[in-house]
């Protein structure tokens, strides 16, 4: 107990790096934010900003849950199959019973998410099978089922009801449902991370996980908790992504996983554990979503994007590590003195 | 775990002989060869069997490679987007006037290209994940085929190129003869050589292999431009099996032949498996793939089948084979105090 206390405390000391790459986040940001709006002047007006957020809602729910997969070292490849299976569900549900409660139709995808969550938890957890490895039979497993679940065919927009298309075009309070459901999420899973005992646990086993063994965490539980989660966000995400694109197919999502580590390795979350921060990551997803929504207005050709987007990736990944070097050499250099 | 014998040679034995992963390959290998032929007639013949064999073995070049770098302890998920880019690469430079044998050369060379720059970053910046690298340069590789072709299509190869995957010698598919030569070569080279020992030190423990003087950095770079240079075979094969490329070209082919190396019984933590398990899970998938679509199964059904395939070899290894030698994340010893010394007697 008292060593848990404890390790935020260190945490707070150890994060002068951290805060300073979270600060470079947004400068980088910033001179992008800068330089599209040179570029083109509707990038910095309300209804763009409105869009780009609406558009990066769903990456960032999804991003919440992969940044605690990665905390614990593990790596989830089938959040993009889970999508597609729980919005297709949740589409072909609303079709046989249009005058089903949205909110019925949300529950029923995030319980897609939970049992493909939890067999992959159980997997990691349980038999010791590699994450990467767990995640990509299952990927494949989920996809197959969606397909053969819808037969081939897509659910269209005139087979959804209007209550459940308006699940995530709707507003309350004048903001985007998406956008509050997000942020919702980031709210809770900030708290969660940082001032829960649970959460704390989380970072332990992901940044030492025979420390965490040792001193009695239980490690088994929280590797499948935060698998579960992961399936059930992907399974929520996958709901929104239906209803915002009014349209559910085999191939929703495919290879939307991918985006999802990017925004978590952009935002500084450690792929090999440990490591990783709600702020940042919002500056990620952020930062991600920008790169997607800016470039077509700044005139870059579609087929660039991609490529942008890989090298904006590699380029954090490296910055990260030279930072943490440089900062190390510091220290060490302070030592000896 | 009383006492621990240090020995090159493991000891032979009938039971240890019997007692391998490949044999339940094969039986599964027996299985799935019975299903088709009693699924569809025309399935059990040599003929069909031999020549359909140019329907899948282009992806297999990669599968050997892969194996290293798996035995290594890494991964490697751009392979796909490096067949996609050097695929691409030829077929504009070939179309922009460069005769089809230099097109082809050019092929192999950026297909190494890419692995090199993978295996150059990866020993830069050793903090970083093997997964984490090659998934930015999956990315960024085929953003640059994207940005080279956009969304069009390039081919019109001359006749003769179609030949490297369609023609046969007598019987057999020229594509199997070229996957054959291969195979051995790279069974030679991981079983055979001082490189193929380095490759296991390395994968069993990094730092020990360092530390008695491997040069740990010069091995890993050369699986990577190895696995590049195969994954230009594997976009010669393709592109002359299809006519013409396209910047998509390939898409998920890492899975696949990931799954197919695991499936073999290379273990993912490092430093066990062999050659010839990859190979037969090669067969056994392509013949489930080949058979199953005789009888007009769609591809989702396979999906299904090799994500299960995938999932069951891993948990039998770790379960009944003691496949992880080392376990996975550090520390799993501490929660199963009775199940691991098994391997180590």
């Amino acid at each position: 107990m008292s060593a848990e206390a404890k390790a935020p405390a260190r945490a707070r000391a150890n994060r002068s790096g951290e805060g300073f790459r979270e600060l470079g986040l947004l400068v980088f940001i910033a001179i992008l934010c800068i330089a599209f709006q040179l570029r083109n002047h509707s990038f910095l007006t309300l209804a763009n900003i409105k869009d780009l957020l609406d558009n990066t809602a769903i990456l960032g729910i999804l991003a919440v849950g992969m940044m605690l997969v990665l905390i614990t070292g593990g790596i989830d490849l089938s959040i993009g199959a889970t999508i597609a299976l729980a919005g297709m569900t949740s589409a072909l549900t609303g079709m046989a019973i249009p005058r089903i409660n949205p909110l019925l139709s949300i529950l029923e995808g995030m319980a897609v998410g939970l049992v493909i969550g939890s067999v992959i938890g159980i997997l990691v957890a349980r038999f010791k099978v590699l994450p990467i490895i767990a995640s990509l039979g299952l990927m494949n497993i989920v996809r197959g089922v969606t397909y053969i679940e819808s037969k081939g065919a897509w659910v269209s927009a005139y087979q959804m009801s209007d209550d459940f298309k308006s699940l995530s075009t709707g507003t309350t309070l004048g903001v985007n449902n998406l956008v509050l459901i997000a942020l919702v999420i980031f709210a809770l899973f900030w708290y969660f991370v940082n001032h829960t005992k649970t959460g704390r646990r989380i970072y332990a086993i992901g940044s030492n996980p025979d420390a965490a063994d040792v001193s009695g965490i239980p490690r088994r539980k929280l590797l499948w908790l935060v698998y579960a989660t992961m399936g059930v966000l992907a399974g929520l995400a996958g709901v929104l992504w239906v209803s915002k694109f009014a349209s559910a197919q085999g191939d929703t999502a495919l290879g939307y996983e991918l985006n999802v580590i990017a925004a978590c390795v952009l935002g500084g979350v450690s792929i090999s554990g440990g490591s990783g921060k709600v702020s940042g990551l919002v500056l990620g997803t952020i930062l991600l979503g920008m790169l997607n929504n800016a470039l077509p207005l700044i005139d870059v050709s579609p087929f660039w994007q991609q490529f942008i987007q890989g090298i904006v990736i590699l380029a954090a990944v490296l910055t990260n590590v030279a930072v943490k070097r440089n900062n190390q050499r510091l220290a060490l250099r302070k030592r000896a003195i | 775990m009383s006492e621990r014998s240090i020995s090159v040679d493991r000891p032979r034995s009938l039971r240890r002989f019997f007692f391998q992963w490949e044999w339940l390959l094969v039986l599964i290998f027996i299985a799935v060869n019975l299903i088709n032929s009693s699924l569809s007639r025309y399935y059990l013949n040599l003929r069909s069997l031999v020549g359909s064999t140019n329907s899948f073995l282009d992806m297999a070049f990669l599968v050997l490679p892969m194996t290293f770098v798996i035995i290594l302890g890494n991964i490697d998920i751009s392979v796909a987007s490096t067949v996609a880019l050097s695929a691409v690469v030829m077929a504009v430079s070939f179309n922009a006037g460069l005769p089809m044998p230099l097109a082809a050369i050019l092929c192999l060379v950026v297909g190494t290209a890419c692995g090199l720059l993978n295996g150059l970053i990866m020993i830069k910046f050793k903090e970083l994940s093997a997964v984490i690298v090659t998934l930015a340069t999956m990315i960024i590789y085929r953003g640059i085929a994207y940005v080279i072709l956009e969304d069009q299509a390039s081919g019109h190869f001359p006749k003769w190129y179609s030949f490297l995957a369609w023609g046969s010698i007598g019987p057999v598919p020229l594509i199997l003869i070229v996957f054959a030569a291969c195979a051995i070569a790279f069974g030679l080279l991981l079983h055979k050589t001082s490189f193929g020992r380095k490759v296991f030190a390395m994968g069993n423990n990094l730092t020990a292999a360092r530390y008695s003087g491997i040069r740990t950095d010069s091995v890993i770079v050369a699986v990577s431009a190895l696995t590049g240079l195969m994954a230009g075979f594997t976009s010669l094969f393709l592109s002359s099996r299809m006519g013409s490329t396209r910047p998509n070209v390939a898409l998920g082919y890492e899975l696949s032949v990931i799954a197919m190396v695991v499936l073999g019984g290379v273990s993912t933590a490092g430093g066990s498996g062999r050659i010839g398990g990859p190979i037969l899970a090669v067969f056994i998938i392509g013949y489930l793939n080949y058979g199953l679509g005789l009888v007009n199964t769609t591809a989702n059904v396979l999906l299904i089948i090799i994500g299960s395939l995938l999932i069951l070899s891993v948990l039998v290894l770790n379960v009944r084979f003691g496949g992880h030698r080392r376990p996975a994340p550090p520390g799993a010893r501490v929660i199963a105090p009775g199940k691991a010394p098994d391997e180590k007697a």
